[in-house]
């Protein structure tokens, strides 16, 4: 069904998620934001574990699994992140990540 | 049980009690009887040291204990004492003692202070009785941390910058000398026979030359710095002038001296190759520190800093004996640490005592204080004139044997530096008859000092006890001249070995 | 043979009675302190004299020569095989004499203070330094070798310390005493120096070896050598220079004026009788290394003796203070001797300098002592040092004066009192080797006889002073040892030193030679007669004198600014150039260098720690250009 796409087109578009993400990160001020870039770099690189399972070890099921584990953690650690930023919105009142530099020398 | 591993017990004891009870008094009353206690033993050290050299025991150390400690690395906690060591310890443990006295005043945190004191003590026993450089590195480090402690804690003036100043230069040198002693380990045995770290085994091996020229001036600078080697002593004046009484007596008392015995049984004993081939080096170093340090000491103002300064010039005089290489210079060298020692010791409590009643340390500002504490006066000029060399004293047999001895070199060299050096028995006249004279002598210069209490008993214990030992040592300076002088015949014998001259 | 070891006992009792008076005297009250310190000199008086007549009359002679005899020898402090420093006692002919003379003298100078002291606070710590210095002297005295002498040395230095700042809350005399020690210290330095070269050659401390005429110090005379003399010559000067330190010679000669500053018994007993004369007996004691192995050495000892002689003689001549003049008498009088032992030959006749010097030693220490005492009698009666408010005095100190006139004409060498059997044998041994020197002591004898007679005029005749209280004579603890000591300064002068104390211990045969003697008795006349004119009445041709002279008097009179040259080299150079500096450097520079360590340290953290800025997307950032750079940096090297 999917045999005319090359794989080529799933790292190109893996590797535009994952920059986007990074640039997301980099650049967006605000932590949920951030949050969300770091969960398009996570999906980036599910989406290269699922291509390279399909093409080049078709009758296996180790990427599958892979990207399955990474869905679980991602969905825990969104959580923790958030339950965090919760909290640093409580004590600092804003989620401006330039603001909450308490950690500095 | 071995006598020596009791010089550690004791005062690790002592500390436990001093922990466990409860008021300042107490405290007192248990370091006091600890480290009583310490002298005994350390007495009884002499007198069982003395009867088996009488019955013929001719072994290089005696009681020998060897604990294994780290298997894999080969540490021991090894010990051992040979003449000069047991002359260090019972300079320690009167030295401690006396400082347990001097400090009967201390009301700021008292049960603190005397557990680093004592734990101080403890790292500097430990020091003298190892044969092993680990455990020997250690107890070094352990001696000098509590330092830190108690001069930024319990100190005056600067304190924090100059506990920081002279931990940091401490530690600076204690790292150099951490590369000199694994330098050391590392060719501590010929190839394929197990490395090891206790002293008198790698005595009888000749550590390669190109290995000692790269780890003697490491280890010697490094216990140099200790030792006031110019120019790393200026940790000396701030630290001392910082430094609570009792802990400026022990440490220029004692802690010094642990880096002239350092440089001694570890950097020349262990490389007299690269020593004698060095040796100038520092020869002239140390002859400088000699002048330099009384030079500076004239003009101070300030009591202690005149006897850091005196320090520095004493302390040089022992690492340049010890850089002459014969015996009777060496042994002088060792006189002349416990001379010193003794006599800096009881400088320092005397300031200190001064200090708690004038509330100042500068010479000038006091005056005629003789005719108003005459018995702490009497002990100052005692001290003063035992710092000058007066026979009679211990100053005069150190530096004596310390001269005669270096002049006994063939080199031309080595004995135009010791007329350099002898020049400082003037020098040192006069910024001690200077201080005597402004400080003691002539009439009193302000009212308000009239009404001061002369020595209390505790204040007299702490003098007595050092000046008997200064005065001693002057009078009969026989037996333990010969005592150090018999001990330093094996490290003669190795050095003469190598290098005839 | 007889045995000597009792002679320890000379130098234990004294000690013990320092030990005793020093740690007790306070306890057990003045009166008591005094008769227990006088008490103990009496006895080892005693024991001096005993042993004197048993060395000189009662032990059979060698072959007509006084041997030296070890009394008693222990070891006490091992240098090397070779070298140790022995505590003992020597018995020879001129410790013997040097025995006497300490000891005699210090029993009167004890007896005297017991009156002179009284009253005075620190009565008990008097006479504890007074056992002090007499243990160290004797110990010095009877050294057996050089080693136990520079120990004693050194001890007698701070006994005089001590006893000079007795008044120690007096600014004068703490500077004073400051002075003599670290002077004489200084003069000390050359003394260890040339002991540490004299036994880096000879190998030996010991005296009796060092003086052998065969032994390895004479031996190696023509060795190694420096700039053109020997090394032993070098490290005789060297040793001199201790001397010259302790016995006041030019240049060392500041400190003794200022000494005066102590109570007047113990400059009659330190610095008149005995210590000052520490460098001429060490001189003598060495005489045959000097002699034999170095005799540029002994020239310097000559030429700077009869320098100092002169130099402190014309000084003297100007000076007011009464005990000042007598300290400069004592330089010139240490000058003569250290001149008879420089002009001295070794053995038989050729040592009559030797015999000279120590003849003279021995008078000089009875009748300087008993012008010191004496002084000290009329400074009690009067409460002042100044001639010039002084005179009149015979009639109310009449045994004062009367000892006092015996002092002076025994010192201006008139016949038949001590000064001029001893004087003349100096002036016959200079007139036999050296002229010029010779002509200097004449004119030295001339004005020792003009200044003495102008202290004594001045003092006793002159000018009716009108006094607050009448001055009364000194008690009885103070005129007895003048007494005593007036006799011995009359009659010591028959003793036949020649038969006793000669330079290789054999007698020789010397007699009074005329023709040096009635010059220089007339010499000396004339210096009393012109002092006797001057001072005897009221007049005023001092002052015409002094103003004519006005250069030179004035120089005299500010005893060449020696002192203040002094005073310049120490504060100016010493402190201000070489101290100061030092002290600057070692703040500033040395400790400087650690501290720009530390703040180079503390600079740069401060600059590093930016980069912890908390900023998360600062540090993701820096992470993510990372690992980019590291996964470049791969591909790189895996495709190259």
């Amino acid at each position: 069904m999917n045999a005319g796409i090359p794989i080529q087109f799933f790292l190109i578009l893996a590797t535009l998620m994952f920059f986007v993400g990074v640039y997301g990160f980099l650049s967006r001020r605000n932590l949920i934001t951030i949050l969300m870039s770091l969960e398009l770099v996570l999906n980036s690189v599910n989406i290269n574990f699922m291509a390279f399972n399909r093409y080049l070890f078709p009758h296996k099921m180790e990427g599958m699994f892979f990207s399955l584990f990474i869905i679980a953690v991602v969905a825990a650690e969104a959580a923790v992140a958030i339950a965090i930023i919760l909290n640093i919105y409580r004590r600092f009142t804003t989620i401006n990540v330039e603001d909450v530099d308490e950690m500095k020398y | 049980m071995n006598i020596l591993t009791f010089f550690v017990v004791i005062p690790v004891l002592t500390i436990t009690g001093i922990i466990l009870v409860k008021d300042i008094k107490r405290v007192k009353l248990v370091a006091s009887i600890g480290m009583g206690l310490q002298l005994l033993l350390a007495a009884l050290l002499v007198v069982l040291y003395i009867m088996q050299r009488r019955a013929g025991n001719t072994e290089e150390m005696l009681f020998i204990k060897d604990f294994v400690w780290f298997k894999s690395l080969n540490i021991h906690f090894a010990l051992g004492v040979d003449g000069i060591s047991v002359a260090m310890i019972a300079l320690t443990s009167v030295v401690v003692f006396a400082g347990v006295f001097a400090s009967w005043e201390m009301a700021f945190l008292t049960k603190e202070f005397f557990v680093s004191l004592i734990l101080l003590a403890t790292g500097v026993f430990g020091f003298f009785i190892s044969i092993d450089l680990f455990t020997m590195f250690l107890f070094y480090e352990l001696a000098v941390i509590p330092m830190y402690l108690l001069i930024g804690v319990w100190g005056s003036g600067p304190k924090e910058y100059s506990a920081m100043k002279l931990t940091l230069m401490l530690m600076g040198a204690s790292a150099i000398l951490f590369v000199g002693i694994l330098g050391i380990y590392f060719h501590s045995a010929p190839d394929g026979e197990p490395l090891t770290f206790n002293i008198l085994r790698i005595s009888n091996y000749v550590i390669p030359i190109q290995a000692q020229r790269v780890f003697f001036p490491m280890t010697f600078v490094g216990f140099g710095v200790l030792g006031a080697l110019f120019p790393f002593h200026t940790w000396s004046p701030d630290g001392h002038s910082s430094a609570p009484t009792a802990v400026s007596m022990l440490h220029a008392g004692v802690l010094m001296k642990l880096g002239g015995y350092g440089a001694f049984r570890v950097a020349i004993f262990l490389m007299p190759e690269a020593a004698k081939e060095m040796s100038w080096i520092f020869i002239i170093l140390t002859s400088i520190s000699v002048i330099y340090g009384a030079f500076g000491a004239m003009v101070q103002k300030d009591l202690k800093y005149i006897n850091a300064y005196s320090s520095v010039s004493h302390c040089g005089l022992v690492l340049f004996a010890i850089l002459m290489m014969n015996k009777t210079a060496m042994t002088g060298a060792v006189l002349q640490m416990i001379s010193h020692g003794l006599m800096t010791a009881l400088f320092f409590a005397l300031i200190g005592m001064i200090y708690g009643r004038t509330h100042t340390r500068l010479i000038n500002e006091m005056g005629g204080l003789m005719k108003i504490i005459p018995f702490l006066s009497v002990c100052y000029v005692i001290a003063g004139l035992a710092s000058l060399g007066l026979p009679g004293l211990s100053g005069f047999v150190a530096e004596m044997t310390i001269f005669v001895g270096a002049f006994q070199h063939p080199d031309l060299f080595h004995r135009i530096t010791t007329i350099i050096a002898i020049t400082s028995i003037v020098i040192t006249a006069v910024y001690i008859l200077r201080v005597i004279a402004i400080l003691l002598l002539g009439p009193s210069r302000d009212n308000q000092y009239e009404h001061m209490n002369d020595a209390k008993w505790y204040e007299k214990i702490s003098t007595v006890i050092l000046i008997a030992c200064v005065a001693a040592i002057g009078l009969a300076p026989f037996w333990l001249s010969s005592m150090i002088g018999t001990s330093m015949q094996p490290v003669i014998d190795k050095i003469l070995a190598v290098n005839p001259f | 043979m007889i045995n000597f070891t009792y002679t320890v006992w000379i130098l234990i009792i004294p000690f013990i009675m320092f030990i005793f008076l020093g740690l007790a005297g306070h306890k057990i009250g003045p009166k008591l302190s005094g008769l227990l310190g006088t008490g103990a000199l009496a006895v080892i008086t005693a024991l001096s004299y005993i042993t004197a007549y048993k060395y000189f009359f009662a032990t059979p002679k060698a072959g007509d020569v006084f041997k030296a005899i070890l009394a008693a020898n222990t070891t006490w402090l091992q240098f090397t095989d070779k070298l140790h420093i022995d505590i003992g006692v020597l018995v020879d002919p001129i410790s013997v004499m040097m025995l006497i003379v300490v000891t005699t003298v210090s029993f009167m100078v004890h007896i005297y203070s017991t009156g002179y002291m009284k009253g005075e606070k620190g009565y008990e710590r008097y006479f504890a330094f007074l056992s002090l210095f007499s243990f160290s002297m004797l110990g010095l005295v009877v050294a057996p070798n050089i080693f136990q002498m520079y120990i004693f040395w050194e001890l007698v230095g701070v006994s005089s310390y001590l006893l000079i700042g007795f008044y120690y809350e007096k600014p004068s005399a703490v500077a004073a005493s400051k002075k003599a020690f670290i002077v004489t210290r200084f003069a000390d330095l050359g003394f260890l120096i040339g002991i540490l070269l004299l036994s880096f050659h000879t190998k030996t401390f010991d005296f009796i070896t060092l003086t052998d005429p065969s032994g390895p110090a004479i031996a190696q005379a023509g060795g190694a050598s420096f700039l053109g003399l020997s090394v032993i010559t070098w490290s005789m000067i060297f040793v001199y220079l201790g001397g010259a330190g302790k016995s006041a010679m030019f240049p060392f000669h500041i400190w003794l004026p200022d000494a005066m500053e102590g109570p007047t018994p113990v400059s009659a007993l330190i610095h008149a009788a005995t210590m000052v004369v520490a460098g001429v007996y060490l001189v003598a004691r060495m005489f045959p290394v000097y002699s034999l192995a170095a005799p540029v050495a002994l020239k310097v000892v000559a030429y700077v003796g009869g320098f100092s002689s002169l130099f402190a003689a014309i000084i003297a001549c100007t000076q007011t203070d009464i005990k000042r003049v007598l300290a400069y008498s004592t330089i010139s009088q240490i000058g003569y001797m250290m001149l008879a032992l420089g002009v001295s030959g070794y053995g038989g006749h050729e040592g009559l300098g030797y015999m000279a010097s120590m003849f003279h030693l021995f008078t000089h220490a009875l009748f300087k002592a008993l012008l010191f005492l004496g002084a000290g009698a009329i400074i009690h009666a009067v409460h002042t040092n100044l001639m010039t408010e002084m005179g009149g005095l015979r009639k109310y100190l009449p045994i004062t004066h009367l000892t006092f006139l015996i002092a002076c004409l025994t010192i201006a060498g008139i016949p038949p009192f001590s000064g001029f059997f001893s004087k003349d044998e100096i002036l016959a041994a200079a007139f036999q080797s050296n002229k010029i020197l010779f002509a200097v002591e004449y004119a030295v004898a001339g004005l020792t006889a003009f200044y003495m007679f102008r202290l004594y005029f001045n003092i006793f005749w002159g000018k009716e002073t009108q006094y607050q209280h009448t001055p009364h004579e000194a008690p009885f603890s103070m005129t007895i040892p003048l007494i005593i000591l007036a006799l011995g300064a009359v009659f010591a002068g028959w003793i036949p030193f020649n038969k006793l104390v000669t330079s290789d211990g054999q007698a020789f045969e010397s007699s009074i030679e005329w023709g040096v003697a009635i010059p220089s008795i007339l010499i000396g006349v004339l210096g009393i007669f012109v002092a006797m004119v001057m001072y005897r009445k009221e007049n005023n041709i001092p002052e015409r004198l002094a103003a004519t002279f006005k250069n030179t008097y004035k120089l005299a009179y500010h005893k060449f600014y020696i002192d203040e040259f002094y005073l310049f080299v120490t504060k100016k150079i010493i402190f201000r150039y070489i101290s100061e500096p030092i002290a600057w450097f070692d703040r500033h520079i040395i400790d400087g260098t650690m501290n720009s360590i530390a703040t180079v340290t503390q600079v740069v953290s401060f600059r590093i720690r930016k980069f912890q800025s908390g900023q998360l997307q600062q540090y993701a950032f820096v992470f993510i250009s990372g690992a980019v750079l590291l996964a470049v940096l791969m591909i790189y090297i895996w495709y190259w």
